[in-house]
């Protein structure tokens, strides 16, 4: 128990951690502190190139693993699956009209992938090794989500669209191409390919993904700052809430699955995060009437600062106490 | 200086819509326009800053077109059949171009 307490502190502590709280406190303090867009976008660019690649890498080492279908179909089914949940919850603690709910419920169901990658930052801190083909999770439970909401609002009256053009946009989205792309070069490469860019994309990670989290501690904060009237009690609760239950209903299909520590981690934190960049874009063509406001700052203000600084390490002690890591 | 009277049409939009209005205005015969990035603003959707957004959900575009004065009521209609339910703006202004036969 005392070695679980000492790894939360460690990475509540962790520079990643500090760096997003630095963020979130400056823009709530209003400092004038930014950073201009291509930089957020580049460093953006480099960390999914980055989590990509060596996912790919481990994967050409270790070769490709009979679990890997299974977590596929797993972390699709858990994307469908978590939206009926989120707003099944969202339409009974709170005051959120059907079509609002049906919105933030598909977030919920999608996932975070900045969460993801300081979630892999955190293991590799720990020196915890998990599945490299949880890339190709994450970039699997990136849409079934949406077609959950979408049902949801049209149950609830709402007319929610999907037609061929965003199915493109949500399947070839940069983040998506850029993920599968470097993690497909990093399974043909292999080792030889990490030796020669290893200087790149190795070192200077942790660096980039600190100066990343406290722009997104930034944008977070201003996000909060805008949206203080609308966060209630009971939004709180469910921004705090859904994310325990989503990893609570990732975490025995991770262990029938028979992942690693690192990977049943990993799994859970895919299902406890929520999408604040592809969904939100989906959500606004297809279901307009809902509020914007109300998703991204759910998703973004108040689950994503969660999940980085308690969701993170309680995630990764239940995984340790249910795998026996 | 010769000037020819024209309609200058400005549509602020949010930026997933960005593709689908350009290609309706195509498709109703607008022969050009110009999009041009939003910085911010503030409407009934409350407060917004392009500033530091990560996702392109929240972004807005203000797309421009300078059209004959018998070529507004198409565009504007194929204008609405794609903004009818979205956040934005639509003002329609008169104008004087120098090279009437461009638009």
């Amino acid at each position: 128990m005392q070695d679980l307490m000492a790894s939360g502190m460690a990475s509540l502590l962790s520079p990643m951690v500090l760096s997003f709280a630095l963020g979130l406190v400056a823009a709530l303090a209003r400092s004038s502190l930014s950073f201009p867009d291509a930089v957020a976008k580049g460093m953006s660019l480099y960390l999914l190139f980055a989590i990509g690649f060596k996912g790919g890498v481990s994967v050409s080492t270790h070769g490709l693993e009979g679990t890997l279908i299974g977590s596929i179909i797993g972390g699709v089914l858990l994307s469908f699956i978590i939206p009926f949940v989120a707003y099944g919850l969202l339409r009974s603690i709170t005051r959120l009209s059907a079509l609002d709910a049906a919105a933030v419920a598909g977030h919920y169901g999608s996932i975070s992938i900045v969460t993801f990658v300081t979630a892999i930052s955190v293991l590799v801190s720990a020196g915890i090794t998990s599945e490299g083909y949880m890339v190709a999770v994450a970039a699997a439970m990136e849409a079934p989500a949406i077609l959950s909401a979408l049902w949801l609002a049209a149950r609830s009256g709402g007319a929610g669209q999907m037609d061929g053009e965003l199915w493109r946009e949500v399947l070839l989205n940069g983040s998506i191409v850029l993920l599968l792309g470097a993690f497909a070069i990093g399974t043909v490469t292999g080792e030889k390919g990490m030796a020669d860019i290893e200087s790149f994309i190795v070192s200077p990670f942790k660096g980039v993904l600190c100066l990343f989290l406290l722009d997104m501690g930034l944008v977070a904060g201003r996000g909060l700052r805008q949206a203080r009237g609308l966060i209630t009690a009971p939004l709180l609760l469910f921004a705090i809430a859904m994310p325990l239950i989503g990893a609570a209903l990732a975490l025995p299909i991770a262990m029938m699955l028979g992942l690693s520590v690192g990977g049943v981690t990993l799994f859970m934190v895919l299902a406890a995060s929520a999408s604040y960049i592809a969904v939100p874009a989906a959500m606004r063509v297809a279901l307009p009437e809902a509020n914007p406001t109300i998703y991204l700052t759910l998703a973004l203000g108040l689950t994503f600062p969660f999940n980085l600084t308690l969701g993170i390490p309680l995630y990764l002690a239940a995984a340790q106490f249910a795998a026996g890591g | 200086m010769q000037t020819h009277r024209a309609k200058r049409v400005e549509i602020i939009i949010e930026l997933p819509m960005e593709r689908r209005l350009t290609d309706a205005l195509t498709a109703a015969g607008v022969t050009g326009f110009t999009v041009l990035p939003v910085l911010g603003g503030s409407g009934r959707s409350g407060r917004w800053s392009r500033e530091g957004q990560v996702s392109a959900a929240v972004g807005m575009v203000a797309v421009i077109c300078i059209v004959r004065p018998d070529k507004v009521d198409g565009l504007l209609e194929a204008a609405f059949r794609v903004l009818e339910k979205h956040i934005g703006v639509v003002s329609v202004s008169d104008c004087d171009v120098l090279r009437a036969e461009r638009f």
